[in-house]
């Protein structure tokens, strides 16, 4: 862009003049001036310390007259006492060294006491011949960077505190966790003695028969309510019995160990698989009515008379509203023993029961288990259930092993429905042995 | 242990010499002896060294717990003496130092036999009948400016100080580094030192032992310098025309003059 010419331009017209009034102000700023009012504090001190030379802004900070500080006071007088240490120990033996030391935070003492923080530098003058002669001193007022770097100092003690709380907090939880895990390790290994305890060791050996069973406990941290024995009930016949309590946990337990105990006595006193229900339906009945907790349970019951002459074992079976037994035969087929009508056991009293029975052949085997199995949920989404039909498939394949290999399938069945199988299941096959080759087992 | 890399030992002058240990104090450095070295190079075997904590020592070998007695300073000595299997060596030691050196030479009598106390002070704070410069409250206002970092922050040093660990050039850089120590480590060494009480020490000292004073000191006085002179038995005490605490940095001649005589006068 172009200027007309005729408009003066306003800095063409002002430089002179400002440059005028600028060296002036210099000329009348005497070095001497500048010295005494600059904006920091000046100080001269002989190698002793002796303050030779001070400015008034210096004078002004500290409170004081020239005539009580020139000749009479060292510097280190001017500090506060941690300042003279760190003078003494720190600045001048750095100021000896390196002929100068700059920027060191301090603090002076004023008249009255007050401290003020300073930044201060110095270097020492020599003489002609080298020899030190003097310490030129420069401080400057540091009251504002200090309440800054006290703001900092406070904001990183905080956090190393914060720091310091969150190790602490994550100590402590490391330390419940692991309390935690140790407790739950011992809650497991009581509850495994005691789920032990609702079930029997070993099976009896029962002539002339094979058996074998299988408990899978969906929770370690949970006792199951799934219960079987088998036990003899005179020199010839043995009683048997399989079924599921409602619920789980140490209510359910109680009431497992109840009808197990109570199973097994009313059999000794009267082995007619009706009648062993019916006494249990009592008990429980009698136990848990008016507790506000009702308990029940589903039971296949029965007795097995194996006859050494003929090869063949008689089963009576009576049934408390639980899934049907599954008898597999040496011919290859398998066929549910259909119980309907029974009732839940210890539910309502004078519960009836449905009886069945059939006889045992050769290689035939009879299998008892408990909803766990047929109630698998299965698919990729695990939205079915495994069921009847697949069961009653399953065992069909299966017609003609014995108990514990057939007991060994399902086992391979169960594992393999994973996380699909969440509740407690039990097994118990009976069987006549095949003929040989098949061996057997007690 | 690397005793040698842990104390940064330096050894120089006459290897066949009577061995002198030279001692820094509170502050700095082994730099603090630079004037004295030359004094002694010729007929001696010059060691120096930096406490652990300060100088380049290994850092990583503090441990607040150790470093909270002198009796751990007196430890470093004693292991420097012993790597370099030094024996009947003088041990000259600075302010604090000096008093290092007195234990040191209890643990170890075979390896010191001799001592130079260089503005030695065995107890900073007044006691009933004891003048020792400074009040409990000074002391306490030292400790505190310290524990906040007041003191010494200087432009430069200040990202060191507020713990700017991921960047150690800055350290290298420093043209004071020297005598810039880790804050929490020289905190440990200050507390130590200005809290330490060594008088009784003095009275078991059984070596010969030089006590150099200054004329004016604003942090072992001339009392001190008295004291010390009449605890340790058979001493000598020397009055130096300095100022400060470092005479063997503002008056060098005459500090080495002295320590020269008295090395002479052992043989």
């Amino acid at each position: 862009m172009c200027r007309t010419g005729q408009q003066p331009d306003p800095h063409d017209s002002g430089r002179g003049a400002w440059t005028d009034a600028a060296f002036a102000a210099l000329l009348e700023d005497s070095a001497e001036e500048l010295y005494d009012s600059a904006p920091c504090g000046y100080l001269s001190t002989l190698m002793d310390g002796t303050i030779a030379k001070i400015n008034a802004t210096l004078l002004g900070w500290l409170g004081r007259d020239r005539a009580e500080v020139v000749g009479r006071m060292r510097f280190t007088d001017l500090l506060t006492v941690g300042g003279k240490l760190y003078h003494e120990t720190h600045y001048a033996p750095l100021l000896r060294m390196q002929g100068e030391i700059s920027g060191i935070a301090l603090e002076v003492k004023r008249s009255d006491g007050v401290r003020m923080p300073v930044l201060v530098s110095s270097a020492v003058k020599h003489g002609s011949t080298g020899e030190p002669v003097l310490i030129r001193t420069t401080l400057f007022d540091a009251r504002d960077r200090r309440a800054y770097e006290e703001e900092l100092l406070r904001g990183r003690k905080e956090a190393e505190k914060a720091r310091k709380q969150a190790e602490e907090a994550r100590r402590q939880a490391e330390e419940a966790r692991r309390q935690a895990e140790a407790d739950r390790a011992r809650l497991q290994e009581a509850l495994a003695v005691l789920q032990q305890s609702l079930l029997p060791a070993d099976l009896p050996p029962i002539p002339g028969m094979s058996t074998a069973a299988h408990y899978h406990t969906a929770s370690p941290d949970r006792l199951g309510g799934d219960f079987y024995d088998v036990f003899p009930l005179d020199g010839k016949r043995f009683a048997f019995f399989l079924g599921d309590v409602c619920g789980k946990g140490p209510q359910a337990a109680a009431v497992t160990s109840l009808t197990r105990y109570t199973l097994r006595a009313a059999a000794l006193h009267e082995s007619d698989p009706v009648t062993a229900l019916t006494t249990l339906d009592t008990v429980l009945h009698e136990r848990y009515t008016g507790t506000g907790d009702p308990r029940y349970c589903t039971a296949i019951f029965g007795t097995v008379d194996p006859d050494p002459v003929s090869g063949h074992a008689t089963v009576r079976l009576a049934s408390g509203g639980h899934p049907p037994a599954l008898v597999l035969r040496a011919d290859g087929t398998a066929d549910y023993l259909p119980t309907p009508g029974g009732f839940l056991v210890g539910a309502l009293p004078g519960a009836r029961f449905a009886t069945t029975g059939t006889v045992l052949g050769p290689g035939d085997t009879l299998l008892l288990y408990t909803d766990g199995l047929t109630e698998a949920r299965t698919g990729t989404s695990r939205d079915s259930l495994y069921g009847d039909d697949a069961l009653l498939a399953f065992a069909t394949t299966h017609a003609g092993d014995a108990p514990d290999a057939l007991v060994h399938a399902l086992t391979d069945l169960l594992a393999g429905f994973g996380d699909g199988l969440d509740d407690d299941t039990a097994l118990l096959a009976l069987g006549v042995p095949a003929p040989a080759p098949t061996p057997s087992r007690t | 242990m690397d005793v040698r890399r842990r104390n940064n030992i330096t050894e120089t002058g006459n290897p066949h010499g009577r061995p002198v240990v030279l001692a820094h104090g509170f502050g700095c450095d082994q730099n603090m002896w630079r004037l004295t070295v030359p004094a002694l190079a010729e007929d001696h075997r010059v060691v120096l060294f930096d406490y652990v904590g300060s100088g380049r020592s290994d850092l990583s070998a503090f441990t607040e717990d150790r470093y909270s007695s002198l009796h751990g300073y007196a430890q470093d000595v004693v292991e420097v003496c012993e790597a370099l299997d030094l024996r009947d060596a003088v041990f000259v030691g600075h302010s604090v130092s000096a008093m290092t050196g007195v234990l040191a030479a209890d643990l170890a009598p075979e390896r010191i036999g001799a001592l130079v106390m260089v503005a030695p002070s065995p107890r900073y704070i007044d006691d009933e009948g004891y003048r020792g410069g400074f009040s409990a409250e000074d002391i306490d206002e030292l400790l505190e400016s310290l524990e906040a970092n007041y003191l010494g922050w200087s432009a430069a040093m200040a990202p060191v100080i507020m713990g700017n660990a991921e960047r150690p050039e800055l350290g290298e850089e420093l043209k004071n580094s020297f005598c810039a120590t880790d804050p929490d480590m020289a905190r440990v060494f200050a507390r130590t030192t200005f809290l330490s009480d060594c008088r009784q020490d003095l009275k078991s000292v059984r070596v010969p032992t030089l006590v150099l004073e200054c004329t004016q000191d604003a942090i072992a006085p001339r009392e001190v310098g008295a004291f010390v002179h009449q605890a340790v038995p058979g001493s000598v005490l020397v009055t130096l025309d300095a100022t400060g605490h470092c005479p063997h940095l503002s008056a060098p001649e005459a500090t080495n003059r002295a320590i020269t005589a008295f090395l002479a006068g052992l043989r």
